[in-house]
């Protein structure tokens, strides 16, 4: 197979696109991809500050890569989860990604204030993947404020989004569907726009991309992942794509561009008041995230149990 | 593994049952297409692209 814009032997075929790609031609083709995404869907400006959630894994890093390329001001920001050796090696992978570029990382460790994830998971009962989710949310959106961005990106990609609509529809949830957009406007002054720049590339295309560009990412999946729902729904969509090449693309894009309006979030009888915990945004005493830590703190039996950061 | 011989990439990965677009197939440094020629020597690494939960 040859590449289609220069004819060289293709290491990369985009079914969806029906191009193949040599290695040069792909790593262009990706970086274009991206930065026209960012551009269309207004995502931000050249002189934007973006706090990049990086997870260590090839979608954060790839995005991160292509950003930092382009010469945006980014801040890395890892999360440490504390799921074992799993969680290790995300550190490591982050780490050394941007001491090779000298690009600025601020990490935060959730098992230094003892709520590492199976232990969120094992006081509460809650589902790893929902504990782990609020941890990211407050934390991210805490960074942004800390570290002056005003812009998250996240390295969600094609797939992420079109498993999310399928289970969106498949429950015919309006409200979450009324959220899930590529840009998310902040709704109070302490929240930054939130971004996915990777919306329209496949995992196919962030982990090719990722390798060709010689990225040493966490390729292990998270152990808490097994069984997932999310799962199950790319691999109905893989099937699907398998006869049906763009169809993954066409159903994110299509919903963006066309669907989404169609729904509206249910509006919040009042305004957010002051978490009493860290002084973000909440609708109730508590943030959804020191609301969990309370929880956590109060099973175990310790002292500190109101919720507010140590 | 040792797979029965498979000329190309696609028949391995349709040996395998294995979806195109789901897998990495990599050979050294480089990333192979599905018609790509297979030698009986090769070492070939599957290296899934599949996250999240």
């Amino acid at each position: 197979m040859k590449c289609t814009r220069c004819r060289a032997p293709a290491e990369v075929k985009i079914r969806a696109h029906n191009s193949a790609f040599c290695r040069a031609c792909y790593l262009l083709f990706f970086r274009r991809r991206v930065s026209r995404t960012i551009e269309k869907d207004q995502m931000f400006e050249r002189d934007a500050r973006i706090l990049v959630a990086v997870s260590g894994g090839k979608d954060s890093l790839a995005l991160w890569d292509v950003l930092a390329d382009e010469g945006y001001e980014t801040v890395g920001f890892h999360l440490a989860l504390g799921i074992g050796a799993y969680s290790g090696r995300s550190l490591d992978r982050t780490r050394e990604f941007a001491e090779e570029r000298g690009l600025d990382l601020q990490v935060h460790s959730l098992p230094d204030e003892g709520l590492a994830v199976p232990d969120m998971m094992q006081a509460t009962n809650r589902p790893a993947c929902a504990a782990c989710g609020t941890a990211k949310r407050h934390f991210f959106d805490s960074a942004a404020l800390e570290y002056s961005c005003n812009v998250i990106a996240t390295g969600h990609n094609l797939d992420d989004e079109a498993a999310r609509l399928l289970g969106n529809v498949l429950h015919w949830q309006t409200d979450h569907l009324a959220r899930q957009k590529p840009v998310m406007q902040p709704t109070h002054e302490k929240f930054v726009r939130k971004v996915k720049p990777l919306y329209l590339t496949t995992e196919f295309e962030t982990a090719s991309f990722a390798f060709l560009r010689g990225l040493e990412y966490v390729v292990e999946e998270c152990p808490n992942a097994a069984g997932a729902t999310q799962l199950t729904y790319k691999a109905l969509l893989d099937q699907l794509e398998n006869t049906s090449p763009g169809s993954k693309l066409s159903f994110v894009k299509e919903f963006v561009t066309r669907g989404s309006a169609g729904f509206v979030a249910r509006e919040r009888e009042s305004a957010p008041k002051t978490c009493g915990g860290c002084g973000m945004p909440s609708f109730g005493d508590l943030c959804s995230f020191c609301a969990l830590r309370a929880e956590v703190r109060r099973k175990r039996g310790d002292d500190r149990a109101d919720g507010r950061e140590s | 593994m040792d797979v029965e011989r498979a000329k190309r990439v696609g028949d391995l990965l349709e040996q395998l049952q294995i979806q195109p677009g789901t897998v990495l197939v990599i050979r050294g440094d480089h990333l192979l297409t599905e018609d790509a020629r297979l030698d009986p020597s090769d070492e070939i690494e599957l290296r899934s692209v599949v996250s999240g939960g």
